[in-house]
């Protein structure tokens, strides 16, 4: 899930001086809070943001299935990068933030970015209720009362040929990533602080090209913030969030380097429990490669978890889900087949960035 | 056979070096000039374009308010949340020390692909550099040089930018000019999403302006860029002058070697074809040196040139000048053919020339008087086309037709006037040498004609522009004596401040003027509106052209308005007029005033009743009225009360003084122009004097045979010159007059709106006369003494000719 986090720190930090490790991410976080183990997640206060940290995000990823009978994609994310350990109000913050979403079809991937600068009202989140916004783009909470700030949310983005309009309501807990929100991101130890919420039951209506279409199905929230999340050798990433037919999930990174790379992994069961995988213990490999924008990037993917008998491969809806935003990257839905069938999505980067 | 034949076409200038040079001279000096204006005009145009360019004015829309004033950042937030694709950008004045900046706050994430001229996230500059405080500014390398040493934010230099002009972080921006929260303008993206809500609704008190190249700069400066351009014209004229008698001469000299060459089977062709690639040879050295020449001329003037369009218009243009490829090739291709049509009649003479014509050099053909006459006819014609452009003419275009045709005209009656002025010499000479002289300097005058008339063009350049300048020059001194009667000119930086000032003022001075203003759009053009108090300061020294009886009576009771020259020129408003203010307040029209070196319009009317109309308007300024010798120690009293910086005082001695500065430096441009065209002049006369001194021996050799002696023969070859400069500067003197009544009278009007008094100055003409002498004398010594060197065997050898 870190290729979020490159997206952030190119975006901000677009200076020479950053061509240590993977644009950056290794470097020193000096003035900027780091994740620490063993602290534990508080809600709804780690709903909102964190500006301590230089990079966090909020990221949701739907698989759809349209009353016209085709399966579609949606992603909307909310990007947070500081160029200080701080807030200030107006033009003043260091805070500067920044949207994309997704819609993916069988024919085309639609991509869309917006970016925007904190403490003058353009761009926020914002809690009790939670609303996470920038632009017209909006993430906002209509939980009941009591009730988790995230068990129910409204979805909304635009961009050139799509929009979408999703009601998303949870049917699981919020589910802690790594050792209770503390995941670890390298052999070295880099660690950034990870939550999901992967029970969402989705529906709503895209816009294609002006067409309407009525589309239900599941989704995926991501919550992540670090200051330093990256080792100095690590290249870049593969991600995979999947929902199986069984009503298991599994979330589970590689990170690219040198060697062997980073394997992590949390397999969810049906009711929500979490239950982390050593480093190591998901195998991924590539299968088929396609050109996607110029570059050659894997479409199809083995993915093996031997403890939990799991042996699937990843068939994407459209193999050229290219985000074509400042930073780009392959985010797309997948169908999975194999021994636990289901669907999901997957993220890659570092794929040999066109110039 | 062809490079034979080339090879001896050549030979000649080998042994006539000085005529090489002439030629070449005379073209690199046409082209030299001519690109110094291209060039000088275009890094102007360059830097206007790069001005209007700096947030993408010229490509993309914006929404403003109606009357340009700022408004609150919010609304760009509504926008956004609304789904607009749009960017702020705040816009204003920063002064450090003396330099003033035009400040543009833009935000770097959401600004339109490609609207700014830098990359502010990329490279050596950095988005976290750019937005956190202390922040960039961004400027152009002149302008960080001048900003070296005052307190400014750091800098960061970049070529893109126009001069005069930083590029900020809105937020920086806003902080730097003290307007937190507020913005200017926002920018729509090119493409837009199809949103639920309109623009009208979201932003109500906005409007949507188009994208606009035509700035307001470059309208205001065209004329001046005019006025330079008509300079390089007449300067290319003169020089071609000069061209047109090297190649005349060449090809006279040579006629010998052409027939010979036919003669030994040269097909016609060939011949033609070498002599045009000959000549083409010359025109691209010789145009090659003038663009470099014409460089040199533009670096030595931008600076000044930069001086004027600052002073006169508030335009930056840098003082450092870029190699154009535009201005090489044009220089180039105007050199190649300003020598093809100063050749065209020799080369037509050659291609019409039977094989057998007489070998001997032909002397400059005589004019016939009927030729003399029908140029005479067609420049009467030229005089009348002129008045008629004057007359009923529109435009500075048709100003400057008025002008060429005038002085083409003039030109054209120059030889038909000469040889009546000679005519009646001869008549009045007694003498046999005298009468000799006459009749000889009759005979050369067809030869001399286009050089005298490049010397009448030269000298009724300067008489005019000199009279112009001169006329203008009284004239604002007057007008500034009148305008800024008050001693001591006040700027506060607050509201608050301004209240405090002005009480303190009231109790230690006789008189405290506020001078209000505030600027709207008014007849489709920005008016500037100031407020002023009833004072005997205005009633006896505003300068007013024309009013209507008790003018200030009508002001003090808020009952009317007075508008500047140049706004009641351009709308046009008589006496009488209404306009219509805020709330639909309609105001008769009570007086006109004279008001130099401003561009834009302006309106006066009472100071209460402005601040009533626009509450929002600038009051800070005034006016104090105290004896002259008590104004310096209040000056230093006020600046230490209120601690006022030095530049927020100021004495009216110092505005004066400052404003004249401008005013000198403004025409030094033209001053250099005109010294080099009446070089270039004396250079033409140089060239033809020469061409016909080395055919004139059949004519001198009687001449000494009776008794003449050469130093005296020489002597009289320069008294010739000296007359007929002087007899030429007889007739540049109407021409003279009349230019400049042209440049006051239409040009000055269309370009800036006002309308100046002529004043003569008969002493410069005096010192013209003498530059004119000096010219032709310099001209003619080298021919003369070539004459008093001349061995008595060559003048034997026109009889031993028997020619």
């Amino acid at each position: 899930m870190s290729a979020r986090l490159l997206l952030l720190l190119l975006l901000a930090l677009a200076s020479p001086a950053f061509a240590q490790g993977f644009a950056g991410l290794g470097s020193d976080a000096e003035g900027y809070a780091m994740p620490e183990r063993g602290v534990a997640l508080s809600f709804p206060r780690d709903h909102g943001a964190h500006p301590a940290y230089r990079i966090e995000w909020w990221y949701l990823t739907a698989n759809l299935q349209g009353d016209d009978g085709k399966s579609y994609g949606a992603q909307w994310t909310l990007f947070r990068s500081a160029l200080a350990p701080e807030e200030k109000p107006g033009w003043e913050s260091p805070q500067l933030w920044m949207g994309h979403a997704a819609l993916t079809t069988a024919e085309r991937h639609y991509a869309a970015e917006r970016l925007g600068r904190g403490g003058i009202g353009q761009a926020s989140v914002a809690l009790s209720p939670f609303a996470a916004r920038i632009d017209d783009w909006a993430m906002t909470s209509r939980a009941a009362e009591g009730a988790d700030e995230l068990s129910a949310l409204d979805v909304s983005a635009t961009g050139t040929g799509f929009s979408y309009r999703l009601a998303l309501d949870a049917e699981g807990p919020l589910v802690p990533q790594g050792e209770g929100g503390y995941s670890v991101k390298s052999a070295q130890g880099q660690a950034s602080y990870y939550y999901s919420q992967p029970f969402y039951r989705v529906s709503g209506t895209i816009t294609v090209e002006g067409r309407a279409v009525r589309v239900t199905g599941q989704a995926w929230f991501d919550h992540e913030w670090s200051s330093q999340p990256l080792g100095a050798d690590q290249t870049g990433w593969d991600w995979f969030s999947f929902h199986f037919a069984t009503g298991e999930k599994l979330m589970g990174f590689r990170l690219r380097d040198k060697g062997d790379g980073f394997t992590s992994a949390t397999w969810i069961t049906a009711d929500g429990k979490a239950e982390p995988q050593a480093p190591g213990a998901l195998r991924v490999e590539p299968i088929e490669w396609a050109e996607v924008a110029g570059r050659r990037v894997p479409v199809r993917w083995r993915v093996r978890l031997p403890d939990k008998g799991l042996d699937v491969t990843t068939r994407a809806l459209n193999d050229q889900s290219w985000m074509t935003t400042q930073v780009s990257y392959w985010e797309g839905p997948v169908v999975i087949d194999g021994s636990h069938p289901g669907r999901g999505y997957v993220e890659m980067t570092g794929y040999g960035d066109a110039p | 056979m062809l490079s034979q034949a080339f090879a001896t076409l050549l030979s000649h200038w080998r042994r006539h070096p000085l005529q090489l040079a002439m030629l070449l001279l005379g073209l690199a000096l046409a082209t030299g000039l001519w690109s110094a204006v291209q060039a000088i005009n275009g890094e102007a145009r360059a830097s206007y374009a790069r001005a209007a360019a700096v947030v993408g004015q010229d490509r993309l829309q914006a929404l403003a308010k109606p009357d340009g004033t700022r408004f609150d950042q919010q609304v760009y937030v509504d926008l956004r949340r609304a789904g607009w694709l749009v960017s702020p950008v705040i816009e204003g004045e920063l002064r450090f020390g003396t330099e003033r900046l035009r400040l543009i706050g833009i935000e770097p994430l959401t600004l339109p692909p490609d609207a700014a001229p830098v990359n502010v996230g990329g490279g050596e500059i950095g988005l976290q550099r750019f937005i956190t405080p202390p922040g960039l500014l961004i400027v152009s390398p002149d302008t960080a040089q001048r900003l070296e040493g005052e307190k400014t934010p750091p800098l960061a230099v970049s070529d893109a930018l126009p001069a005069g002009t930083a590029l900020a972080d809105i937020g920086i921006a806003q902080r730097l000019l003290g307007e937190e929260g507020q913005v200017s303008r926002i920018l729509l993206w090119p493409e837009q999403l199809p949103t639920a809500r309109p623009l009208t609704e979201i932003a109500p008190g906005l409007v949507l302006r188009a994208p606009t190249v035509d700035t307001d700069l470059s309208r205001l400066t065209d004329s001046f860029h005019l006025n330079l351009t008509a300079f390089g014209f007449l300067a290319f004229a003169v020089g071609l002058f000069i061209v047109h008698a090297a190649i005349g001469l060449a090809f006279e000299q040579r006629r010998p070697v052409f027939r010979t060459m036919r003669a030994l089977g040269l097909p016609l062709r060939h011949l033609v074809v070498l002599l045009v690639a000959e000549l083409l040879g010359f025109a691209v050295l010789a145009g090659l040196m003038g663009v470099v020449l014409g460089y040199g001329v533009a670096w030595a003037l931008l600076p000044d040139v930069a001086a004027t369009l600052k002073g006169l218009y508030g335009a930056e243009v840098p003082g450092s000048l870029t190699i154009r490829p535009s201005v090489w090739g044009l220089g180039l291709a105007i050199a190649v053919v300003g020598s093809l049509v100063s050749a065209s009649t020799r080369l037509w003479r050659i291609a019409t020339m039977p094989l057998l014509a007489p070998a001997r050099p032909r002397a400059w053909s005589l004019a016939s008087e009927r030729a003399v006459k029908a140029q005479a006819i067609g420049g009467l014609l030229l005089l009348a086309i002129a008045g008629g452009f004057t007359i009923w003419g529109h435009g500075l275009a048709a100003g400057f037709a008025a002008l060429g045709a005038m002085l083409l005209g003039s030109a054209l009656l120059l030889p038909f006037l000469l040889s009546h002025l000679l005519k009646a010499g001869s008549k009045a000479s007694r003498g046999v040498v005298a009468q000799w002289f006459w009749a000889d300097t009759r005979q050369q005058l067809p030869g001399l004609s286009l050089a005298l008339m490049a010397l009448l063009l030269a000298l009724a350049a300067n008489a005019g522009v000199g009279t112009m300048v001169q006329s203008f020059r009284l004239t604002f001194v007057g007008w500034l004596d009148q305008r800024l009667a008050s001693e001591l000119y006040v700027t506060t930086r607050t509201p608050e401040e301004s209240a405090r000032v002005r009480l303190w003022l009231q109790q230690r001075s006789d008189a405290v003027l506020p001078i209000w203003n505030t600027e709207i759009q008014l007849f489709g053009q920005p008016v500037q509106l100031y407020g002023v108090a009833d004072h005997a300061t205005y009633r006896d020294h505003w300068p007013l052209l024309e009013s209507l009886p008790g003018v200030w009576d009508s002001v003090a009771q808020a009952q009317g308005v007075l508008a500047n020259e140049q706004l009641a020129r351009r709308v046009p408003l008589a006496l009488g007029d209404t306009v219509t203010l805020e709330n639909g307040r309609q105001f008769p029209v009570v007086g006109v005033y004279s008001d130099y070196g401003n561009p834009k319009g302006q309106l006066m009317l009472q100071a209460d009743l402005l601040r009533e109309l626009y509450p929002d308007g600038n009051h800070l300024r005034y006016a104090v009225r105290i004896a002259p010798e008590k104004a310096g120690a209040l000056a230093q009293s006020l600046r230490s009360a209120f601690g006022l910086p030095l530049e927020n005082v100021i004495n009216q001695s110092a505005v004066k003084a400052f404003s004249l500065r401008i005013f000198d430096r403004t025409f030094t441009v033209t001053a250099a122009l005109n010294v080099l065209t009446l070089g270039v002049a004396a250079l033409a006369m140089l060239a033809s004097l020469l061409t016909i001194s080395s055919m004139r021996l059949p004519q001198l050799a009687p001449a000494w045979a009776m008794g003449l002696t050469l130093r005296k023969l020489a002597g009289l070859e320069i008294l010739r010159s000296l007359a007929l400069a002087a007899f030429t500067m007889l007739a540049a003197v109407p021409a003279g007059l009349a230019l400049a009544w042209l440049l006051l009278a239409v040009v000055n009007v269309e370009a800036f709106g006002w309308r100046l008094p002529m004043h003569v100055f008969p002493l410069d003409w005096l010192r013209l006369l003498l530059l004119a002498l000096v010219s032709a004398g310099v001209a003619a010594a080298l021919p003369a003494l070539r004459l008093m060197r001349l061995a008595p065997a060559e003048l034997l050898k026109v009889f031993a000719h028997e020619r």
